[in-house]
């Protein structure tokens, strides 16, 4: 069911722009004369202020078509103004936006070929699950019955079958979430912006439509840029993650790179537990599980650098142990360590000497500090 | 349980933590003690002294001695139907109270509007401060207000002189009525507008830009739908007022009869109290059927 739904709606471009006369911009000639315009999405030097507070304080950024591109970064970082910039609600105060090749940084949001996903869902109380689905094909005049295939395959995809009917309020947050989804996705945007969509459910929830988004994502291959504050979120789903912080991108990498190689010491602490130390005049980060904890008596292994503590706190997060151990000379080190022992081990630390390994290509260096 | 509560040594202030309890373990007596002096007030006084005019309809009047027989009969209600006087004046009432609810709907949402969902907080404040100010003054003060701007050589024909059109004869016809009613009734229209388009979320106006629609059709499929239960809640009072109001015809109409005057002249001139309370009757029932399709309309939510 599910790949048939991706199938239809995957041929995107051209089609969507036949059957839709309404979408001024899209005759406009590409501004650049790039041969193959791969980026869905394009920013340049964007700055956002409210009054004295800058939002957004000159932002540049290049996403790809196709790709599941994230804003990450806590609450105050810009991330939303910067979506709502991409969307049309906000104007910029200055630089540029280009989506699909075509400048759009004047163009109002129902010009524009993009779709957003609200954190709130911002379903249409009024009207059924079906119309609120239907709702951007009904505004660009796309006939009947087309339109009624569309929405049923966009709620098949969602996996509201036979949902169609019933309004909002009569569904569960985690079923409105999907009809948020499926309102943004039937209009098969250039940018699909979502808002935190997830942020309202609860955690099994939250996990499992992580997944679900993800696949829904690779199946109609719609570019993605999505915003959340939650690391674990943006690391699961991501082709690339973008970290913000005071209105500015401190990083952009994939996965794997901003946490095994964050390029500051905000993204290092933001991504996971961070042990900076300075050691040698050398700021360096090493994360907790790459930590050993040597018991009693072991030899350290060869090549690893060992340093003595004390265990100062246990904390016991179910899959895994947190140890915050109180180095010799000074710092605070977190371990972390699977349970993999039967239960009980971890309390024996508490306040004992340990000695903590670590190799040091498991060690990064911190080449802009703050 | 009560057992439990009675066998406890007591502690100081027992007897009020023994009520609150009581209180606590039965809610409803709560209540009760709560609502039962201004219920007994309203339902013996105000209800029922209504309950009992409206019996008087069902009476009749010696037309000799004008005294009141209880003879149970429905000659009033008769009356009414059959006698074409009465069914125009009906019939010019509800339309009058129509007329006066869409003049009012039609100012007031765009206002509201612009109160709501444009105008700055600053902004905001001193417009509601002009919407319910002349509610502070005097009813007949405002309907003379009115009367000095109709008049022949008032405000409106000195206008109109000055711009070299011929005087309107506005004053004491069923057009300055109908204006002196649009503007008297109209805050009762723009605050539940008002109350209605507040609500409506600032994303669900996003949502629908987002998906192509402009602002027209933003404010067709969006905004107006949700902000319609408000308006037909400020209907009930545009309507109902109007139905029911008997000064204004007196004071600024041309002599033309609405219910409310035709009502007030047979309790206060022909002393003919059963044929008023008949006549009576018909706006309450007109507006049982009004509020039956408000309450459709999902109106009562919106108050």
């Amino acid at each position: 069911m599910r790949e048939r739904a991706a199938q239809e709606l995957s041929p995107k471009m051209g089609r969507l722009g036949a059957e839709d006369p309404a979408k001024g911009p899209r005759s406009v000639p590409p501004t650049s004369g790039d041969p193959a315009p791969k980026a869905a999405l394009k920013l340049q030097g964007v700055r956002k202020n409210y009054g004295q507070v800058v939002a957004v304080a000159g932002v540049d950024l290049v996403v790809d078509e196709g790709e599941f591109f994230t804003l990450l970064g806590p609450s105050g970082s810009g991330k939303t103004t910067l979506l709502r910039l991409i969307a049309g609600f906000e104007r910029p105060d200055a630089g540029r936006i280009e989506l699909g090749g075509r400048d759009v940084t004047s163009v109002p949001p129902y010009l524009r070929d993009t779709n957003t996903v609200f954190q709130d869902y911002a379903l249409f109380p009024h009207m059924s699950v079906a119309e609120n689905i239907a709702y951007g094909l009904r505004v660009k005049h796309i006939p009947r019955q087309a339109r009624e295939k569309r929405v049923q395959r966009a709620l098949d995809m969602v996996r509201l079958t036979g949902l169609g009917h019933r309004r909002p309020n009569q569904l569960s947050g985690g079923q409105r979430q999907r009809v948020a989804l499926a309102r943004a996705v039937v209009n098969e945007p250039e940018v699909l912006l979502l808002d935190e969509p997830l942020g309202a459910l609860d955690l099994k929830l939250r996990q499992e439509m992580q997944i679900e988004l993800k696949q829904i994502q690779k199946e109609v291959g719609i570019t993605f840029v999505y915003v959340t504050h939650d690391q674990e979120e943006a690391l699961t789903m991501s082709d690339r993650v973008a970290i913000m912080s005071s209105g500015q991108i401190e990083q952009i990498g994939s996965p794997v790179e901003v946490y095994e190689r964050p390029a500051t010491e905000f993204v290092a602490g933001f991504i996971g537990i961070s042990n900076v130390l300075v050691r040698d005049g050398v700021r360096f980060v090493v994360r907790p599980e790459k930590i050993r904890m040597l018991a009693e008596g072991e030899a350290a292994p060869s090549g690893m650098t060992v340093e003595p503590g004390e265990v100062e706190e246990v904390i016991y997060v179910g899959m895994s142990t947190r140890y915050v151990v109180r180095l010799e000379r000074g710092e605070h080190l977190v371990a972390v360590r699977q349970n993999m022992d039967a239960l009980g081990d971890a309390e024996r630390f508490e306040g004992r000497p340990v000695r903590l390994a670590w190799t040091a290509n498991h060690t990064f260096v911190l080449d802009k500090g703050r | 349980m009560t057992v439990e509560v009675a066998g406890r040594p007591r502690r100081k202030g027992g007897g009020a933590v023994a009520i609150r309890s009581l209180f606590w373990r039965l809610p409803w007596l709560r209540t009760t003690v709560l609502l039962t002096p201004p219920l007994a007030w309203f339902v013996v006084i105000y209800i029922a002294s209504l309950v009992l005019l409206l019996i008087t309809a069902f009476w009749a009047i010696d037309p000799f001695t004008t005294r009141m027989i209880q003879a149970w009969n429905l000659d009033n209600f008769r009356q009414i139907l059959n006698e074409p006087t009465y069914l125009r004046i009906i019939v010019r009432t509800v339309s009058m109270a129509a007329l006066v609810t869409v003049t009012d709907a039609a100012i007031a949402f765009p206002f509201a509007y612009y109160m709501a969902r444009i105008a700055s907080r600053r902004v905001q404040t001193i417009l509601f401060a002009a919407v319910l100010l002349p509610l502070w003054a005097s009813y007949l003060a405002r309907l003379y207000a009115w009367i000095l701007i109709l008049n022949h050589s008032g405000v409106l024909n000195w206008s109109l002189q000055a711009f070299g059109v011929p005087p309107a004869n506005v004053a004491y016809t069923d057009v300055a009525v109908w204006i002196v009613f649009s503007y008297i009734w109209l805050p009762f229209m723009i605050i539940p507008t008002y109350a209605a388009l507040e609500r409506v979320p600032e994303s669900l106006v996003e949502a629908a830009s987002d998906l192509g629609a402009r602002r027209w059709r933003t404010l067709r499929d969006i905004v107006l739908p949700l902000a319609l239960p408000g308006v037909v809640a400020g209907s009930i009072f545009t309507f109902s007022l109007t139905l029911g109001d008997y000064i204004t015809p007196v004071l600024i109409g041309g002599g033309t009869s609405f219910i409310g005057n035709v009502v007030y002249s047979n309790i206060g001139i022909a002393n003919n109290v059963p044929f008023a309370a008949a006549l009576a009757m018909v706006p309450i029932g007109i507006m049982a059927l009004y509020l039956i399709g408000a309450k459709r309309l999902g109106a009562f939510e919106a108050l």
